[in-house]
């Protein structure tokens, strides 16, 4: 799957649902708590993972990968892990600003 | 990434609380995210190649730059205040645009194009046969194009794709941040970059957008008061406004928990006297462009309360704007682009992921990123950035650099003055000679003579106004910008 900015991307099994803000210098195998992530109009079984476990991703939250640079946003949560070739990737700290608008 | 997916996420996240209010209407993301499709699909059918606003805050704002959004083209807010001369050619940069307007007809458009705003809000404006709206919007396109404030001449359209502005609200605000009883005021005009930047961050952070159309102090204290707000962002002569308005006594807002200010250079006796008033309230000195996608820096309410309770470092550092948001960098750099040293002022340049630095004419940013803001500044030992003014604005007089604002800021602080614009004026013997527009303060008076003393006692005698001149007002735009062009022509004349 070519992982492009702004590609909408969404797991099989979970209700997760991506948004590239930055893709991988390489190509990467993204999952889900072990499921290959898919493009977000393809086909959803939506069986649910057996295995969640961990906070899942949440959503407005964004994950980074820093071996191949690969960020994404998390638009909609869901209870999987996500890792970027077997790598979970974290959530890429925002510090709270105060408000300036 | 782009803009319709921060509202579809506000709208997935929303628990029906209330997004935007103006007047009577009010708004949820649900509701502005169906009204944004729909509208979406009627420009998509209309063969639209950019959705141009002319008009003032209201509801129909969020609705027709997300229906943008969602239909992949860009939109274009317009100032509305423009005589039909000016704004003219600027909707006919445009054509093939639809145009949303609070006042029709719009000079230069195209009737069957041209939409009366309050339409967006009926069911009925909708896409009459089957469209599909595109589903993929490349973070490539253009988001906005907004025209500069054009304080140098003729404005320019500045270029801001969906990363750019994505890039400041995902990298700045905490989605679905904001507690239920919060709420922004906004009087800032949708065609300035801090009227896009309110809209997305609230929406994004699920804070109650509220918008006042028009600025009165007194309105906007009352809104404060009447609908609970707890944030705010001014331009600094609404916040003069307030402040002349409320004549010492206390702001008593005690809901408004962020006062931000920022779009020109506040002048420190008025900062001063609202952080009397505004006990309790938070300062956010916020600085950016239009070309960095708003806010790149800020000084936080902490380094407003260590200064208004006296602490010398953090009254010196009130004149600055505080320090870069994370993600961007910053360098100051002498005319042949050498990196200055701590301390030392020269031209500021940016870089960072909502930099945009382009306009219709191309793009001013170097092969290694950096924009240059054609802002001087200088940082200091704890990187806070100073800004002194426009590049261009700097006086030479006898190969000494002066920043107009250096002296501006003393002119003010004199009790007679309420408010100062100081320009170069050529001059055979120095190259330029200092010169300054003064309006006084109601009742004061005060001689040349007498100001310039005070300006020797304050400043070295080199930047002394050799020229001291009365003025009723100075010409400002509408956000609060000195149109130093202006009085240098007056002067010059």
């Amino acid at each position: 799957m070519d992982i492009k900015a702004g590609s909408r991307l969404a797991c099989p099994e979970c209700s997760t649902e991506l948004v590239v803000v930055k893709p991988p210098s390489a190509p990467v195998a993204l999952t889900c708590s072990g499921v290959a992530i898919v493009e977000a109009t393809a086909d959803r079984p939506g069986g649910g993972h057996a295995d969640a476990a961990g906070e899942g991703a949440l959503v407005g939250k964004r994950y980074a990968d820093e071996e191949t640079g690969l960020e994404v946003l998390c638009a909609k949560p869901g209870p999987g892990t996500l890792a970027a070739d077997g790598r979970v990737i974290e959530i890429k700290g925002a510090k709270p600003l105060p408000s300036s608008d | 990434m782009n803009l319709s997916l921060l509202l579809e996420m506000a709208s997935s996240a929303s628990d029906e609380r209330i997004a935007v209010v103006s007047g009577d209407v009010a708004l949820s993301a649900i509701d502005l995210d169906a009204a944004a499709r729909r509208v979406a699909g009627r420009f998509v059918e209309l063969g639209a190649t950019g959705v141009v606003y002319c008009g003032t805050n209201d509801v129909s704002f969020p609705i027709a730059l997300f229906a943008a959004a969602y239909a992949g083209i860009p939109f274009i807010p317009l100032n509305y205040r423009l005589g039909a001369a000016q704004l003219q050619p600027l909707v006919e940069a445009n054509a093939g645009a639809v145009v949303v307007a609070e006042v029709m007809p719009v000079v230069g458009a195209d009737p069957a194009m041209t939409i009366d705003r309050r339409d967006l809000l009926s069911e009925s404006f909708a896409a009459s046969t089957d469209v599909e709206l595109p589903g993929f919007v490349d973070p490539e396109d253009v988001a906005v194009l907004l025209y500069t404030s054009g304080t140098s001449g003729t404005p320019k359209a500045a270029i801001l794709r969906h990363r750019h502005l994505t890039a400041y609200v995902i990298g700045t605000v905490e989605f679905a941040g904001a507690e239920p009883e919060q709420a922004a005021l906004v009087t800032v005009p949708p065609y300035h970059i801090a009227g896009m930047a309110n809209l997305l961050s609230n929406l994004y952070a699920g804070r109650r957008i509220v918008y006042l159309d028009a600025f009165d102090a007194e309105v906007w204290i009352d809104t404060v008061r009447r609908e609970g707000v707890t944030q705010a962002m001014v331009v600094p002569t609404m916040l003069a406004r307030v402040v002349t308005h409320l004549d010492g006594r206390p702001a008593e807002v005690p809901t408004l928990r962020t006062l931000s200010y920022g779009g020109a250079r506040m002048p420190l006796p008025v900062l001063e006297q609202a952080l009397e008033l505004f006990e309790g309230t938070g300062f956010v000195n916020a600085y950016g462009l239009t070309e960095t996608s708003s806010t790149i820096a800020l000084l936080g309410p902490d380094d407003h309360a260590a200064a208004f309770a006296g602490d010398p470092v953090a009254k010196v550092r009130l004149g600055s704007v505080g320090r870069v948001l994370p993600g961007i960098e910053v360098e100051v750099r002498d005319e042949d682009g050498n990196v200055l040293p701590v301390g030392e002022p020269g031209l500021v340049f940016l870089r960072g992921e909502q930099v945009s630095g382009e306009y219709d004419a191309g793009s001013v940013v170097d092969e290694a990123g950096w924009f240059p803001t054609r802002d001087r500044g200088w940082i200091d030992a704890d990187d806070y950035l100073f800004i002194e003014g426009r590049a261009d604005d700097t006086i030479i007089r006898g190969g000494e650099n002066i920043a107009p604002a250096e002296i501006e800021d003393v002119l003010v602080r004199h009790p007679a003055v309420d408010s100062a614009c100081v320009v170069g004026l050529p001059d055979d013997e120095w190259g330029q000679s200092i010169a300054a527009a003064v309006v006084l303060s109601a009742g004061r008076e005060v001689t040349v003579d007498e100001l310039q003393a005070y300006c020797r006692e304050h400043l070295r005698g080199s930047k002394t106004p050799e020229t001291i001149v009365f003025r009723d007002e100075l010409p400002l735009t509408p956000t609060g910008k000195l149109l130093r062009r202006e009085v240098l022509a007056d002067l010059a004349g």
